[in-house]
């Protein structure tokens, strides 16, 4: 079971959540350089063989597009896509 | 950080591998599991039945793609992925088969049988990591090494010049071709969503980095590094002339989409000739060519 990082609630209408499977990863820094937002960074500590894997910084900037997932080689990151539950208030606003 | 709530999604290419084993063997910043990441992307969104789906791979780094996916592969030897790919596909015509493998395996010792079969216009998928170099072997010049570029037979720098695999494939006469870098991840996945709904072979050249054998001894820094040199010196030049996009060492990198045309395939061309010099009745509806 991959270990998660859980985004917080972003203000857009959709939010990213990424897996990233620690021990899977050998620290390339694909993932880090090429996430459009730049919200991943190389965590302080190591994973088990010894590299650092990714975490997320900025939570609230992950768009869920899951280019992490299609650039990692060691198959150690994805992100989903899931909407931002839209307050009830808000709702009714957009409504009219 | 909290936990995630509910069911934890899989990864996309996980459905796709053979998790008993990994991690697999690929080095820190090797390309070749990016591709594979854009190969079960295209796999997922060409919705192909699975079971009719079988990869076919030669020896080497790129070669062990065959056997990391949990599809029906076959890893062969040395060079001989293509004569096998093509074997498999006339004997069992609804499968999509598709050739995973280096340009060392797939340009140098099995040259031969690439040509052919995009003369032939077998109906196969070719997919070709391009390091340019051997990797799995320690580092050897390859066909495909740009000149003056080092490699553990060329201390004083590759002499020879390069094919341009683009050009070699549209003039041996395959139908699709196109090359990426392994930056290009989006293109990549199309590409070969493309070239699975495509009858004929197909050719995808990927631009790779291996850090470990190339880029170290060339002094072009780590896989990352490989990564932004491809992000800064591609351009992207859809139905270029294949004529024009021979790689010079760390030079521009011309991607794109450059051929999609359409030809008889090596089984429809002998179906057709069969029903004619037999007199047999044309082949019944659904654009089949096949002999039932
Ligand atoms: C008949 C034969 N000759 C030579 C070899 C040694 N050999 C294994 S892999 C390889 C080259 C692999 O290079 P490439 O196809 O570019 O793959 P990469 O490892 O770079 O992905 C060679 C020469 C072999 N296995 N069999
Ligand atoms: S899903 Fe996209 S935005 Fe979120 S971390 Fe991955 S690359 Fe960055
Ligand atoms: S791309 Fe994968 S292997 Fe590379 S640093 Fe990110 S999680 Fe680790
Ligand atoms: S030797 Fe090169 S091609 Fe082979 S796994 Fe390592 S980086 Fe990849």
């Amino acid at each position: 079971m991959p270990e998660t990082l859980t985004p917080i609630i972003s203000s857009r209408k959709v939010r990213g959540r990424v897996y990233v499977d620690r021990n899977r990863c050998k620290g390339c820094g694909f993932c880090i350089e090429f996430c459009p937002p730049k919200v991943l960074s190389f965590s302080a500590s190591f994973n088990e063989h010894g590299y650092h894997s990714p975490e997320l910084v900025r939570p609230e900037g992950c768009t869920g597009c899951d280019l992490c997932g299609l650039y990692c080689p060691d198959f150690a990151i994805f992100a989903v896509r899931e909407p931002r539950p839209v307050p009830s208030a808000e709702r009714g606003a957009s409504e009219t | 950080m909290s936990e995630a709530i509910g069911v934890q999604p899989v990864n996309p290419v996980e459905p796709f591998l053979r998790t008993e084993r990994m991690p697999h063997i690929w080095c820190p910043g090797c390309g070749i599991g990016t591709t594979v990441n854009c190969f079960a992307r295209a796999l997922v969104s060409s919705k192909l039945p699975l079971d009719k789906v079988a990869v076919v791979s030669g020896i080497g780094c790129t070669g062990r793609v065959a056997g990391y996916v949990r599809l029906d592969s076959f890893h062969t030897t040395h060079g001989r992925a293509i004569p096998f790919a093509t074997g498999l596909k006339l004997a069992n015509p609804e499968l999509t088969v598709v050739v995973y493998s280096g340009d060392g395996d797939l340009i140098a010792i099995g040259g031969n049988h690439f040509i052919h079969a995009a003369r032939r216009n077998a109906d196969i998928k070719v997919i070709c990591v391009n390091n340019f170099i051997y990797g799995m072997t320690g580092g050897q010049v390859a066909p495909t090494t740009p000149t003056a570029a080092l490699a553990t037979t060329t201390p004083y720098g590759a002499f020879e010049r390069p094919f341009n695999l683009p050009f070699l494939a549209e003039s041996s006469g395959a139908v699709y071709v196109a090359r990426w870098t392994a930056y290009h991840v989006r293109h990549i996945a199309h590409s070969m969503s493309e070239a699975f709904k495509k009858k004929g072979l197909c050719f995808i050249e990927i631009i790779a980095p291996c850090p470990t054998l190339y880029q170290r001894r060339n002094h072009f820094g780590d896989g990352l590094e490989a990564m932004r040199y491809y992000k800064q010196k591609s351009v992207v030049r859809n139905g270029a002339n294949t004529r024009d996009v021979q790689i010079d060492l760390q030079g521009e990198i011309v991607v794109g989409k450059f051929v999609d045309i359409e030809r008889p395939t090596l089984k429809q061309a002998m179906d057709l000739q069969l029903r004619q010099k037999l007199d047999l009745p044309p082949s019944n509806g659904g654009g089949s060519h096949e002999l039932d």
